[in-house]
């Protein structure tokens, strides 16, 4: 307020602002405007956090007492092993919602408005996707509250297990690049969802996230060695409660930017295409 | 003479339809170019297509003479859009959807607020700045939808069916609008299905027909061409109908016609028929519960230019 000078009768003869004049980091700061547009949608109607809130939970209620005593004996012992691993399926779940989010979005009104407006055409779904962070967020402090209850404790540090949470957020925000290019491809919001479950299936359950990996058949131990989704919970695994993670975060990482690379290029061309 | 916006000879199939089918429109600068069509005429098609949201199958189309397929970011710059359906975000407040547009033109946060500040004052919106916009009225959301495409102050604007839905006070309330723009030398085209509209707002008007302009002019030409005003008369006594008939048909000379029970309508050609009807009805003391000018309505037009009503399928 330094510039406020004009006086409180004369009607403004002059515009307040003129014409916008183009300025550089365009894609930048319009996903960043749209992220944050997203994000407050995401705020103001907090059942759409729902999912993300109860479904670790669950899930995590569910192996804990069913599996925990056949596999290690104790529940105890088996939150210890579960934990770390179920973080990566509750933040990766987390992002399919940004798929069936967009597949509804994009046939309203405002998105014929962003198509009308100078900014690039990735800048929406960036948007998106950069919004649903919260999401994450959100799946992974529920999902550490519930270990936290049932027994877990974190074993290394309190920024290995930071670095950990870290590490998965980001394998989820390249991997919904996925979801992001069903969500243009599919005409239904329900469809949607039914190939995401089909893509993340295989990906999140053939691995040894609830039972070791000595345990299964040889040929699924094979899947499970090449999983990257396994890598990426091995990698959280070491990170909470010892052990080496190196090769495990250069696997996740490096299949996190080559998802990126090939999915998020595909999803902005058929957006394009999706008039 | 200089086009705000042209398009020439656009086509656009969708599958088996022809939405657009080798049409023509320009707009001249600082003028309104009323686009009137039925249902399914192509109009929206033809909007989206100068906005840049589709591209043409064959056809040009240019704004302020750049190219909207090859120059389309630089078009984008120029113009601003209301669709025909909300596209404001149900969820955000007014200034949020106003700000966030602004930073979509790459306006500074500051001048974002400042813009949004200022249009949500001229709309009438003020009050209603900071609350999400599901809980405006209909004609609250259309004023907010006319406001966001103003945001990066447009040459060109396009306005698909800005008042469908809405009540006449409301409808009047986005006339004003319209008309305050163009004061300020803005382009706007506007689709409609109604010619009082077209005929209130417009400078020039196109009618299109299944993907074709049927018929270019002013209002004045299409009113001439469609046989200007149509006088209606009700009697308050159904028994003397035939009596009003024959009173309407000696003033305009041509038979009168009754479009639905208890009225007598004939097309006239000025004002001075309709005060010699009145005195002549007066006269043979024909009461009447009833009676006005009007412009033809859409149908009308059509039925005068195709010789079918607009709800007919083409044969
Ligand atoms: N995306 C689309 N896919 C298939 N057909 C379409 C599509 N968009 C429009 N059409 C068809 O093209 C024709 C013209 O449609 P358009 O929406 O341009 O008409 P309109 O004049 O805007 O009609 P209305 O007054 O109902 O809004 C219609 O037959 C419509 O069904
Ligand atoms: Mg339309």
């Amino acid at each position: 307020m330094t510039t406020t000078t004009t006086t409180a009768t004369a009607p403004p003869t002059r515009p307040v602002v003129s014409r916008p004049q183009e300025r550089p980091f365009g894609l930048i700061r319009h996903s960043l405007a749209l992220g944050r547009r997203s994000l407050i949608k995401t705020l103001r109607t907090p059942e759409q956090l729902l999912d993300v809130t109860l479904q670790p939970i669950i899930f995590t209620l569910v192996y804990v007492y069913l599996l925990g005593g056949a596999v290690s004996g104790s529940t105890q012992d088996y939150v210890q092993f579960l934990l770390p691993a179920i973080l990566v399926q509750t933040v990766l779940f987390g992002g399919m919602a940004t798929g069936v989010n967009l597949n509804t979005d994009i046939g309203k009104g405002v998105f014929d408005r962003f198509r009308s407006l100078p900014i690039g055409r990735s800048a929406p779904l960036i948007g998106s996707v950069l919004g649903d962070l919260i999401r994450y967020v959100v799946a992974t402090v529920s999902l550490l509250t519930t270990g936290f209850v049932l027994g877990f404790r974190v074993q290394t540090g309190f920024l290995s297990a930071l670095l950990a949470c870290v590490l998965t957020i980001v394998f989820a925000f390249c991997l919904s690049w996925i979801f992001v290019l069903v969500g243009m491809l599919v005409r239904e919001p329900g469809g949607v969802q039914g190939i995401a479950f089909l893509v993340l299936f295989p990906l999140t359950f053939g691995t040894s996230m609830i039972t070791p990996k000595e345990t299964l058949p040889g040929w699924l131990q094979t899947w499970v060695e090449v999983n990257p989704v396994s890598h990426a919970m091995e990698a959280s695994r070491a990170l909470m409660v010892g052990g080496s993670a190196g090769t495990h975060i250069a696997w996740s990482l490096g299949f996190s930017v080559l998802v990126l690379a090939v999915f998020a290029p595909l999803a902005v061309r058929a957006y394009r295409r999706r008039t | 003479m200089t086009f705000a916006f042209e398009a020439e000879g656009l086509v656009k199939r969708f599958g088996k339809t022809t939405a657009l089918d080798g049409i023509d429109l320009a707009g001249r600068q600082g003028s309104v170019l009323g686009v009137l069509g039925p249902n399914g005429a192509g109009k929206t098609t033809a909007v989206r297509i100068l906005a840049t949201l589709l591209r043409p199958d064959a056809g040009r189309a240019t704004v302020g003479g750049l190219d909207v397929v090859r120059q389309a970011g630089k078009v984008r710059r120029l113009i601003g859009l209301t669709g025909q359906y909300a596209s404001v975000d149900e969820d955000l407040t007014g200034t949020e959807n106003l700000v966030l547009i602004g930073q979509l033109l790459d306006l500074r946060r500051t001048d974002a607020r400042a813009r949004a500040k200022e249009l949500l004052n001229d709309f009438g919106l003020a009050e209603a700045a900071d609350r999400p916009a599901k809980t405006y009225s209909g004609g609250m959301r259309r004023r907010l939808d006319l406001a966001a495409s103003l945001v990066g102050r447009p040459d060109v604007i396009y306005l698909d069916e800005p008042t469908t839905g809405l009540d006449p006070v409301k409808r009047d309330d986005v006339w004003t609008i319209i008309r305050s723009l163009v004061g300020d030398g803005v382009t706007v085209l506007l689709t409609t299905q109604y010619l009082e509209e077209a005929d209130a707002l417009a400078d020039d008007i196109s009618v299109i027909d299944h993907g074709k302009v049927i018929a270019n002019g002013s209002p004045a030409e299409l009113k001439r061409v469609v046989g200007g005003q149509t006088v209606l008369a009700r009697p308050a006594d159904p028994a003397r109908l035939d009596d009003a008939a024959a009173v309407l048909a000696a003033v305009a000379g041509r038979p009168a016609d009754s479009p639905t029970r208890g009225v007598v309508a004939v097309p006239v050609s000025g004002d001075a028929a309709f005060t010699e009807i009145v005195r002549r009805l007066a006269d043979a003391g024909i009461a009447v519960t009833e009676l006005s000018l009007r412009l033809p309505s859409l149908d009308e037009v059509f039925f005068t230019l195709t010789g079918r009503h607009t709800t007919e399928e083409a044969a």
